[in-house]
């Protein structure tokens, strides 16, 4: 378990000079990811904010080798650049003593919606990689819209808080649970809030061999109408209210790796988001009911699988 | 001429077989790729050797084709030579990722087997898919026959390489007519086909972590239009390497290949331009109609992009009449995309031809010699009254 | 028109020369240190988006103004305890 200050020994491979909003969430974890990737990393970004944001040329943030190919195909991407590995090791091209770990990247947009195919094909191949979905909580690099994650009631740019459908009229995909039934060695929930638990895990996924998955909370202060300095309390509050379990599931075992001692009402989520404004509105109270009742539900649900074998 | 040194191995083998023996002889470092009829075999086959370890390459059986061109981008980029083959849907599926190859200029090599775009569905010949991405930057060189196929294979790999050039390329041959017909090839031996491509030497690699690079940057307008237009050179400048890499095959393994290909051309009044297998057919036909005394000739371009329109317009120039056949539709009111590219080079010469457009083929419709000798016909119609009556049609529309 | 220094297929043939792009003019606060609080936990630099927490031997000892966009995530995170970090109206 790395302390602060051994993390902060590590080279900075994800400087600054990037065009991410000030208060994104996205940086703090891509820096820590990076700092357990260990030495030789190659990393491929799904389009999106974070690619957007690092790589405007000719300056890029990252201080390791690093591709954009497109928008639904960072593990399709990631699964050439590992295959030549192997093959290029095999054939002699590569010190054979060389290990290089490989890190792909997408967005909510990019992991559970368009680049959910190749994903899923990456998947059951079982590349040795690391796919890391950073989860905003909608398509935030082209203004706001609606993605497979956004929480239900929530205001975007294609699911307005208007008279009749006020926000996102639909639940969010469990695509945590969704990737673990590709039944990988490895998969995980984390936030930038609790740095011990997203290094600890990000190392984990780093050394086990296959395709391992993080699902990251990322903090949008663009998109959720937070206050940017805010940003690291409300992944917090995600987790203390349960609308962002910690847990992992490794060879089919699920743990929580983090219970609150109290469970925070969703409302005081809810409430620091301009995104869910609408809701706190008499008329729409009852969505703020119907998620309550759906946090409670899947949180019992992960109380009651804890320790369990899924597969 | 040096002496040819090619083993003179004579067999029969389909278009998918050819292009997965060689294949088999290249033995690329990753091979990405999706079933789709009619090239399916060529990945059924090249599996067969890769389970029985007659290949070292890295096989990744993807879930698409989007999804394969996107790991031949990667393994590209890793610094691995890289092949794929596809048809019809799924290089529709790849269209977004072949802009995307030939922007990073990412010297993959793709055997294309010609097949009809849906809808409706068929599985048949025709050219829609790959004219569909004949702006795509990627260089495409189409194939009469197996052994223009499987020759085509390997100055493929050797014209995407050259540091001139590092675009991909496409080895386009006709589905089933020629990648389902057994026809007779000589095979080159494993050895000299390992010295005529030669070590893969890429221009960059993701794997060198000890020097860390960014490839594919978000650029604003300041730097793409400079970075399209380095491509843009790349690939007018591969028409040398082409001949370059013709040249050398030739005296190598002594068949012998050019931009183009022409068939009685020189003295023809009349001239019917056409690409890939229907070239063999309007072959019977020109023989046919000289032996009756009468000046027709052939054109097959083999390297299509970029469009050698130089050499067409010199090679064209001096007939009356030119059909162009196209087998695949542009659907655009004028005409096929051969045609539109061949009327547009032939308007510098001296004295412009009649060139007028037919559709044939398409989706597997036949085209037989009578045809050809038809159209034949027509043209001399078109030269004997000075009057076009359709610029633009369908083969044997009434 | 084409210009000569545009790279091969728009490759950044070096790593984090994003170092080089400065971003301090975004803020509109500033952030300011009192090292005489600091306990040097380090928690203001993992929880930096833009590296700009400037961390030497495990001691923090200031910020990079050149990157820091003055989001405030430092001053929100220093520990309760502590509070080292203000934030300042930027100066015009
Ligand atoms: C095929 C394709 N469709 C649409 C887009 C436009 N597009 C670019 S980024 C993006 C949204 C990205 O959302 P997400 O993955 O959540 O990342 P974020 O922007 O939130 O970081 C969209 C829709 C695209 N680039 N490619
Ligand atoms: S829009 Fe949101 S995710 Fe994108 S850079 Fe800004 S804060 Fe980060
Ligand atoms: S204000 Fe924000 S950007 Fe500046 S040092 Fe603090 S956390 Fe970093
Ligand atoms: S968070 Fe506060 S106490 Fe901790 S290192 Fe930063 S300034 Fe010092
Ligand atoms: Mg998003």
């Amino acid at each position: 378990m790395a302390t602060l200050k051994e993390l902060s020994q590590i080279e900075e491979r994800f400087t600054g000079g990037h065009r991410l909003c000030a208060g994104c969430g996205i940086p703090p974890i891509m820096r820590l990811i990076l700092r357990a990737a260990g030495e030789h990393v190659v990393a491929t970004t799904a389009t999106g904010c974070l690619e957007v944001g690092t790589t405007i040329y000719p300056y890029t943030s990252w201080r390791i080798p690093w591709i954009h190919s497109a928008f639904e195909n960072a593990a399709a991407t990631m699964s050439g650049i590992e295959s030549a590995y192997n093959v290029l090791k095999r054939r002699g091209k590569i010190a054979q003593d060389r290990e290089i770990k490989f890190l792909a990247i997408g967005g909510d947009g990019g992991t559970y919606d368009i680049g959910f195919q190749a994903l899923s094909g990456a998947l059951e191949r079982g590349h040795d990689m690391v796919y890391v979905c950073y989860d905003n909580g909608a398509y935030m690099n082209t203004g706001i819209q609606r993605s497979g994650a956004t929480p239900f009631g929530s205001a975007t740019t294609t699911s307005p808080a208007g008279s009749v459908h006020p926000g996102k009229q639909q639940r969010r995909k469990d695509l945590t649970r969704i990737v673990a039934a590709h039944r990988i060695p490895y998969a995980a929930q984390a936030s930038p809030h609790n740095w011990r638990d997203l290094e600890k895990k990000a190392q984990k996924a780093f050394q086990i061999k296959g395709a391992c998955f993080l699902n990251v909370i990322s903090p949008c202060p663009l998109g959720w109408y937070t206050k940017p300095e805010d940003s690291i309390e409300d992944a917090k509050l995600a987790v203390e209210t349960c609308y962002w379990p910690l847990y992992e599931i490794e060879d089919g075992v699920l743990k929580i790796n983090y219970k609150p001692k109290e469970k925070k009402p969703i409302e005081e989520w809810l409430k620091k988001q301009g995104r869910f404004k609408h809701l706190f509105k008499e008329e729409n109270r009852h969505i703020i009911e119907e998620l309550q009742k759906e946090v409670d539900r899947d949180w019992e649900t992960l109380l009651s699988l804890d320790g369990k074998r899924l597969f | 001429m040096a002496t040819v040194t090619g083993t003179k191995k004579v067999v029969g083998l389909t278009g998918n077989s050819a292009i997965a023996y060689a294949m088999k002889q290249i033995d690329p470092d990753v091979c990405a790729a999706y079933p789709i009829t009619p090239s399916t075999a060529i990945m059924e086959e090249f599996s067969g050797y890769y389970a029985d370890g007659q290949v070292s390459t890295e096989l990744i059986a993807v879930e698409s084709e989007h999804s394969a061109m996107s790991a031949c981008i990667g393994a590209s980029a890793a610094g691995a030579r890289v092949m794929t083959a596809t048809s019809s849907q799924g290089l529709a599926l790849m269209w977004e990722m072949l802009y995307v190859a030939s922007g990073l200029r990412l010297p993959i090599v793709m055997a294309v087997v010609n097949r009809a775009l849906s809808a409706p569905i068929n599985i048949h010949c025709d050219h829609s898919d790959s004219m569909g991405a004949r702006d795509s930057g990627w260089i495409q060189l189409y194939s009469e026959n197996v052994q223009e196929a499987y020759d085509n294979l390997f100055q493929a790999v050797r014209i995407a390489e050259d540091k001139r050039v590092l675009t991909p390329v496409m080895v386009c041959m006709d589905g089933f007519i020629t990648s389902h017909a057994i026809e007779n090839l000589t095979l080159i031996d494993d050895a000299e086909v390992k010295d005529f491509i030669g070590e893969h030497e890429p221009a960059y690699s993701l794997l060198d972590t000890e020097n860390p690079i960014t490839v594919g940057a978000m650029t604003l307008p300041d730097a793409y239009m400079d970075i399209k237009h380095q491509q843009s050179k790349a690939i007018a400048a591969s028409k040398d390497v082409v001949l370059e890499v013709a040249k050398e095959f030739e005296q190598r393994f002594g068949r012998s290949y050019g931009l183009m290909e022409t068939y009685r051309l020189e003295d023809a009044e009349v001239c019917v331009v056409v690409l890939s297998s229907a070239a063999g057919t309007t072959k019977v036909a020109v023989d046919e109609l000289r032996s009756k005394g009468k000046k027709v000739g052939l054109l097959k371009p083999r390297l299509y992009r970029p469009f050698p329109h130089e050499e067409i317009m010199e090679a064209l120039k001096h007939c009356k009449a030119i059909c162009v056949l196209d087998r695949a539709d542009s659907m655009n009111g004028f005409g096929g995309p051969l045609f539109t590219d061949i009327r547009a080079s032939l308007y510098d010469a001296p004295e412009r031809p009649v060139v007028i457009n037919r559709i044939f083929g398409l989706g597997g419709r036949d085209y037989t010699a009578e045809d050809a000798i038809g159209v034949y016909e027509e043209l001399f119609k078109v030269v004997e009254t000075g009057k076009v009556e359709r610029l633009s049609a369908y083969l044997g529309e009434e | 028109m084409t210009k000569k220094n545009i790279t091969f297929a728009g490759i950044i043939f070096e790593g984090g020369t994003a170092d080089k792009y400065k971003t301090g003019g975004w803020r509109k606060l500033r952030p300011t240190l009192d090292k005489d609080k600091c306990i040097d936990c380090l928690i203001c630099w993992v929880m930096c988006p833009d590296s700009a927490v400037i961390v030497e031997d495990g001691k923090m000892v200031g910020f990079n103004l050149e990157h820091c966009k003055g989001c405030g995530i430092c001053a929100m995170e220093c520990p309760d305890k502590v509070k080292a970090i203000t934030m300042e109206e930027e100066e015009k």
